[in-house]
């Protein structure tokens, strides 16, 4: 895989170098940008922000629900046992378990989906670099066109210039 | 903000698992001879049967029960009180959410070993599992020990989620900064995260939607133990208020372990500038409102119960105000309400040797309330033939010791080989962060918080 990109410690010049890079012409979603923190308060930490998770997790607790609901009084239906006076299928007492299992559903299903929509495991082979780890920021494009041209866009206030 | 306000915190939090002292050989012989103490005590009960343990009738539920409920409480330390923080986006959670999630994790384990080494036939525990049987006879729903069951299994695998997820850009940061075994163990456990803003803002929301889904199990888990209990026609026990009464006590109990659990890690493992006296301070305060919570549900449980005047429940109640069991209560009050309130009133000395000394009597305040919860009830229960004696034995006071030194051995384990403080959600939290004027015109704070 081929990559251009820069490191820098200033996230104010990381959110200059994304700007750049979309002056330059590149488009938005193919700007890869790397940390070791989540940058919440600097737009480029807002790109990609849109999820359908929480709304998973609301169909999967209600399929939990709805599950859950049909196999305790399928089974309590199966051997029809009177236990202390209460009913064959007591709702008083099965809303526990239906609570349980309906959040349990929602709870995997976040985890699920938090997977699959962030690619999680991957194995290598995407644009990486460990000095990440150290707080620096990296911002760059994979496979660019031409990398030579979007050197500038990058090479900016210390910032590190890298290819691969 | 740069580099070089993060690089030390982040060299700071990893060092523990790159550098080992000579104490964590010594706490790990020393709380490992006592497990294998405890598991000896468990083979011999296993070998010899339940008898061994102090159960007689009318006492079938004893110390293993007493410390059953005492772990599941402690479990509201963490996930609980991470959820708590991480919704209100209170900032000076960030270096105690993960000190707690973990004793969630452990203790909750911990705790549901008690109703199997409770079992006269522990190798029939599975019968409690929801599968039909041969005969397509499934466990009976209708019973407060299976709801036990699907409580404790939500929140721990919740808790495990909630405590895990947030640990795989730890794992990334020991990735890069390991070689040979430790990275390629390091790599598997982070999964190829890289920091891109999508996995960011992906685990960020995972994280809101498991702190929203994971509180209202954290509060029913300790309800329903509280229905073990309020379910049966016990005297003292089949009471309405068990429920909040029990969710307030774990929660009290769970801080009390907290600030232990941060005050050993502060002086083990050098965190003074992580760890601040702020943090007790702030704990110091909710620990304070729950003790006030405690007495009060005390109060109205005792003071209903006296003027109601019935005679089966008044046995108990006499019995453990100036009977057999008043030494244990009243050590306990003073444990649970008159030292923390003396000491967490006062800003003198809701220091952090203040707190851990409230914290401690708490702890020990706790258990004890257990106890006095499970054991006055079941020798007086309403018919006098039905009364009798409870007596401690060798083996249950072996096997309990063998849980709370299984518990610090676990943490001194995880604290070995995972960075006990969240090191991203540190440096994101730092004041440099906070710098918002590279935002897109017309967006605010509150926008970008994703909170």
């Amino acid at each position: 895989m081929k990559a251009v990109y820069g490191l820098y410690n200033d996230p104010h010049v990381a959110q200059q170098a994304v700007e750049n890079l979309r002056a330059a012409g590149v488009a938005d979603a193919d700007i890869t940008v790397i940390s070791s923190e989540p940058f919440d308060h600097f737009e480029f930490g807002h790109r990609d922000a849109k999820t359908v998770m929480p709304w998973v997790a609301v169909a999967a607790g209600a399929v939990g629900l709805a599950l859950t609901y049909y196999l305790l009084g399928a089974s309590q239906r199966s051997w029809p046992l009177v236990t202390s006076g209460m009913p064959i299928v007591p709702m008083w007492s099965n809303m526990i378990i239906i609570f349980e299992m309906t959040m349990l559903s929602a709870i995997i299903a976040t985890v699920i989906t938090l997977f699959v929509t962030a690619s999680l495991p991957r194995r290598g082979g995407k644009m990486y670099d460990p000095e990440v780890s150290d707080g620096y920021i990296l911002v760059g494009v994979e496979n660019p066109a031409d990398a030579a041209r979007l050197e500038p866009a990058l090479a900016i206030g210390g910032g590190r210039v890298k290819r691969t | 903000m740069n580099r070089t306000l993060t690089k030390p915190i982040a060299d700071d939090l990893v060092r523990p698992l790159f550098q080992t002292s000579i104490w964590f050989y010594a706490i790990l012989l020393a709380t490992g001879t006592v497990v294998a103490c405890g598991a000896v005590a468990w083979g011999y009960q296993l070998w010899y049967g339940i008898g061994v343990s102090g159960k007689r009738w009318p006492t079938f539920w004893a110390l293993y029960l007493t410390n059953f409920v005492f772990w599941i409480g402690i479990s509201h330390a963490g996930t609980l009180i991470s959820a708590i923080l991480r919704l209100v986006n209170a900032g000076w959670r960030r270096p105690v959410t993960r000190c707690a999630e973990v004793i969630t994790v452990f203790a909750l384990s911990i705790g549901a070993l008690f109703p199997i080494i409770h079992l006269g036939r522990p190798w029939l525990a599975f019968w409690l599992f929801p599968y039909p049987s041969a005969r397509e006879i499934w466990p009976n729903f209708r019973s407060p020990l299976a709801w036990d069951f699907f409580a404790i299994n939500t929140y721990l695998t919740g808790s495990v989620l909630f405590l895990f997820l947030p640990m795989i850009p730890d794992f990334a940061l020991v990735r890069d900064r390991s070689t040979g075994f430790r990275r390629r163990v390091y790599g598997a456990l982070a999964m190829g995260w890289r920091g891109t803003t999508k996995e960011w803002n992906r685990l960020e929301s995972a994280m809101q939607i498991m702190a929203i889904a994971i509180l209202p199990v954290a509060v029913s888990v300790h309800t329903i133990v509280s229905f073990d209990f309020s379910m049966a026609t016990v005297p003292m026990w089949h009471s309405t208020i068990f429920g909040p009464y029990f969710v307030a006590g774990a929660i009290f109990s769970g801080i009390a372990a907290l600030i232990l659990a941060m005050a050993a890690l502060r002086k083990a493992l050098h965190l003074e500038q992580y760890l601040l006296p702020l943090h007790f301070d702030n704990l110091g305060k909710l620990l304070l409102l729950m003790c006030i919570f405690w007495g009060y549900f005390v109060f109205s449980e005792r003071l209903t119960v006296w003027y109601g005047n019935e005679p089966s429940e008044m046995a108990v109640f006499w019995a453990t105000q100036r009977g057999a069991y008043a030494p244990l209560y009243w050590t306990m009050v003073v444990c649970n309400f008159v030292v923390p309130l003396a000491i967490l009133s006062n800003p003198y000395t809701r220091t952090i040797v203040g707190c851990v000394i409230a914290s401690c009597g708490v702890v020990v305040g706790m258990w004890l309330e257990r106890f006095l919860i499970i054991v006055p009830s079941l020798t007086h229960k309403q018919l006098p033939y039905s009364w009798g004696t409870y007596q401690v034995t060798p083996v249950e006071l072996t096997i309990t010791a063998a849980t709370f030194a299984g518990m610090i051995l676990l943490y001194t384990l995880f604290a070995k080989f995972v960075p006990i403080i969240s090191i991203w959600e540190l440096k994101a939290g730092l004041p440099s962060r906070q710098d918002s004027t590279a935002l897109p015109p017309g967006s605010t704070k509150a926008e970008g918080a994703h909170s």
